[in-house]
């Protein structure tokens, strides 16, 4: 790859976007991520000591290691500028990711708010004015709900302050080390904002725990921490994220969630994550998950200008299940990268993906995945099942399954589809009264459904209803 | 009263060198009148039938296709003479619908994911809505503009449920799905996705009877059934022109079907053109004496 420094010169979202920041002159001479900087946020947030360690050392870790740039096919990652990240993280500076006005958002991403019928005062908060989210009464009631069961919900970073021997246990330890990519490097040294909860063996949360809830927290930042931790069988769904893109001035996005699912429990995390088209959606997910427990990911990816997230199953205990539903969008000038990882490593273990990926105007989904069956994981399964609909011959979409199964007692099923959509499927629905759009609407409506179906109604419409106005291009 | 009116029909395939399929076609169908249009393999009539509905595969190189309406279709709203002719051939497959046309396929299209009574009410709705902007111009198009998207919250869905609300369309599917022996769980199956041939012809018959078509073209309807079906699928033939006074352009291979659907008239294609027109006896004589017949008839050679 070409130097950092070149990148310098060929990013500039300022001047692309027409987002005007004050010039912050104290930091002009700032130069890439420094240990200084690392010590302020953590300053800032009055954090322990090992937190502050665990920050620089995962800082060292990012300086080691290269830019990933041999994967086959990745999206082009030469425009994400890692200095340009300086201003947006320092406490000390007052521009951060967002903009303190409504008003100053760009005006696409204000139009997609509009179309999307969201309230004022959500739209602020969902788009990272900051403004108060009005729901906190809502809020409230759940918390005193959760409290009694002793489950606990609350940002990551007054997670580190009130719970700090659990955090300390799993926080970036066993399930996604700094050293993993260096993304998560990255992550690990300037993490702010993001979720942990936390559900006590044998309690089953009967409402989904919805980060929508605590929006107006400084977790809509873009390197939020989400530690999910589920006792022995106990049992969660938690829901991240929402339909309305999120923007930032700087471009990248590197968010870490971490999952321990213990003996016999439950765990679904569901997310529709809709960046604004600047954006580099570059994530660590990971589950590890005990004996008998299951994991289910469900995740639609829209937006951003590339996004590469493959969450990752690790099914440790024997009987452990994990399932896989992804849907992924790209409509011109993206590239979405997207797939799922499980490594089978006991006997019984089962997994299951299905992945859906739609393609528009020219931009590219791939699936990229990889399903490992250890030695000695006998009578294990999996069965990984990828589609993609294209809607024209610019449109391009990739399929990368890879498989490792070291283990001969198994049963492995692989199905891949790949296909333009049909015109006569499209014509059959005009000549019932559809219009053009209207009938396309409707088989992509139906290609996804299988994942809509698995969301909680509110999101499963408005994923529909997302998908719906990016097909009309009427998206920023 | 409606008619479909079919002059002079020339079309080819939507290609350079495309072949010419249709050499001059003439029909008029009106509503209440059951036409049977029968020829050999490819002497054209599928093509007519997509031809009619709009498909692009197909260029017309020549000739209408016209639908003229009158006052009886409005019920007592006066509409102007000039919205009671109307050139299908400019207008798109799905305003074609809306004013009244219906295809029912040979073999109709799967889609996954989508829900039999989700796709009927909406295509009901689109119908309903396109046909009054057909008839009322464009004036209204700029405020639909204005309100796009949700007037509510999101989560509650759509607020423009469309003039069909769910409830009322989950009874009046019922009702046709008995008079056609349906089964009810059909209305949650996926549509056309894994239904068997006689299935899919069936769910032909029912979209047609709930979107009351004027005229509706259906290519081989019969093929693929059995005889339980085969009766089903006529009885509701049947019943879109006795009850809804639908007017019905049959292509069919066989007499079998037009002893449960007697035609008005009877039709014979051969290389792109109607060359024999007849009572129902016609049929009969064809069946007996094959389409050399009808050659040495229309060429005066077999």
């Amino acid at each position: 790859m070409s130097s950092e420094q070149d990148h310098l010169k060929e990013t500039d979202t300022e001047a692309r976007f027409g987002f005007k920041k004050e010039q912050q002159s104290a930091f002009q001479t700032e130069k890439g991520l420094t240990e200084e900087t690392i010590r302020l946020i953590s300053e800032d947030k009055d954090e322990p000591d090992w937190m502050l360690d665990r920050r620089l050392r995962a800082l060292r870790q990012f300086h080691e290691m290269p830019m990933p740039t041999d994967w086959p096919g990745q999206p082009d990652l030469s425009e994400v500028d890692i200095d340009e990240i300086v201003p947006y993280i320092r406490p000390d500076i007052d521009a951060r990711g967002g903009v303190d006005d409504w008003e100053d958002l760009p005006e696409e991403i204000q139009d997609t708010f509009d179309k999307l019928g969201i309230p004022e005062a959500e739209k602020n908060a969902l788009s990272g004015v900051g403004a108060q989210y009005e729901s906190e009464i809502v809020y409230q009631n759940m918390q005193e709900q959760w409290e009694e069961k002793g489950v606990i919900f609350c940002d990551m970073d007054k997670a580190v302050q009130e719970y700090p021997d659990l955090v300390e246990e799993y926080f970036m330890t066993k399930c996604v080390p700094p050293s993993d990519n260096k993304f998560a490097a990255l992550h690990g040294a300037v993490w702010s904002g993001g979720s942990f909860v936390y559900v006590p063996e044998g309690v089953t949360v009967e409402m989904p725990v919805q980060a929508y809830f605590r929006m107006n927290s400084e977790g809509m930042g873009q390197f939020e921490h989400t530690l999910i931790v589920a006792e022995e069988n106990s049992e969660v769904h938690y829901i991240e994220g929402c339909s309305a893109p999120k923007y930032s001035a700087f471009n990248l996005h590197s968010g870490c969630v971490e999952v321990f699912v213990k003996d016999g429990a439950h765990v679904q995390y569901s997310t529709v994550q809709n960046w604004s088209k600047n954006t580099y959606n570059l994530n660590t997910k990971r589950a590890i998950v005990e004996r008998d427990a299951t994991m289910e990911w469900v995740s639609g990816s829209m937006g951003s200008k590339a996004t590469m997230l493959y969450p990752c199953t690790i099914l440790k205990g024997p009987g452990a299940t994990d399932n896989h539903i992804t849907i992924a969008f790209a409509g011109e000038g993206q590239d979405i990268d997207t797939g799922a990882k499980v490594y089978h490593n006991a006997p019984n273990t089962k997994s299951t993906i299905e992945s859906k990926s739609i393609s528009k105007d020219g931009g590219r989904t791939n699936y990229r995945g990889l399903v490992h069956i250890a030695d000695g994981a006998e009578d294990s399964s999996t069965s990984v099942e990828c589609d993609a609909l294209m809607f024209d011959n610019e449109s391009t979409s990739d399929t990368m399954p890879y498989m490792e199964i070291e283990e001969s007692k198994v049963d492995v099923a692989h199905e891949a589809t790949v296909g333009k959509i049909g015109d006569e499927d499209v014509f059959y629905l005009q000549s019932r009264g559809l219009d053009d759009d209207d009938a396309k609407q409707m088989i992509v409506a139906g290609f996804i459904e299988p994942i809509t179906e698995e969301l909680p109604i509110e999101y499963a419409v408005e994923l529909n209803r997302l998908i719906e106005l990016e097909m009309e291009g009427s998206l920023g | 009263m409606a008619q479909l009116e079919i002059k002079n029909l020339h079309a080819k395939v939507n290609e350079d060198g495309g072949e010419e399929i249709l050499n001059g076609v003439d029909l008029v169908v009106n509503s209440g009148e059951i036409h049977a249009l029968m020829g050999p393999n490819g002497s054209g009539k599928s093509t007519t039938a997509k031809v009619i509905a709009g498909h692009p595969a197909y260029e017309v190189t020549d000739g209408q296709v016209l639908i003229h309406l009158d006052d009886e279709e409005f019920g007592d709203e006066e509409v102007p003479e000039e919205l009671q002719t109307w050139e299908l051939l400019d207008l798109e497959p799905n305003e074609r619908a809306a004013l009244g046309v219906f295809l029912g396929f040979q073999y109709p299209a799967e889609i996954e994911g989508v829900t039999m009574v989700n796709f009927l009410r909406t295509a009901l709705n689109a119908k309903l809505e396109e046909r009054e902007e057909l008839f009322e111009g464009d004036e209204s198009e700029d405020d639909e503009d204005d309100e796009a998207g949700y007037e509510t919250s999101p989560m509650e869905g759509a607020a423009d449920e469309g003039e069909i609300g769910v409830a009322e369309f989950q009874q009046l599917l019922k009702e046709k799905m008995e008079q056609l022996d349906m089964d009810e769980a059909f209305a949650q199956r996926y549509l056309n996705a894994g239904f068997s041939g006689g299935e899919k012809k069936q769910n032909e018959v029912l979209q047609a009877a709930i979107l009351e078509p004027s005229v509706a073209v259906l290519d081989e309807i019969d093929s693929g059934l059995d005889i339980d079906r085969l009766q089903d699928v006529a009885t509701g033939i049947n019943a879109l022109r006795d009850e809804q006074g639908a007017g019905i352009l049959q292509i069919t291979h066989y007499q079998r079907i037009l002893d449960y659907v007697e035609p008005d008239h009877v039709h014979i294609m051969l290389d792109g053109e109607v060359v024999m027109s007849g009572d129902a006896d016609l049929s009969v004589k064809l069946e007996e004496k094959g389409y050399d017949w009808v050659r040495e008839e229309v060429y005066g050679t077999a």
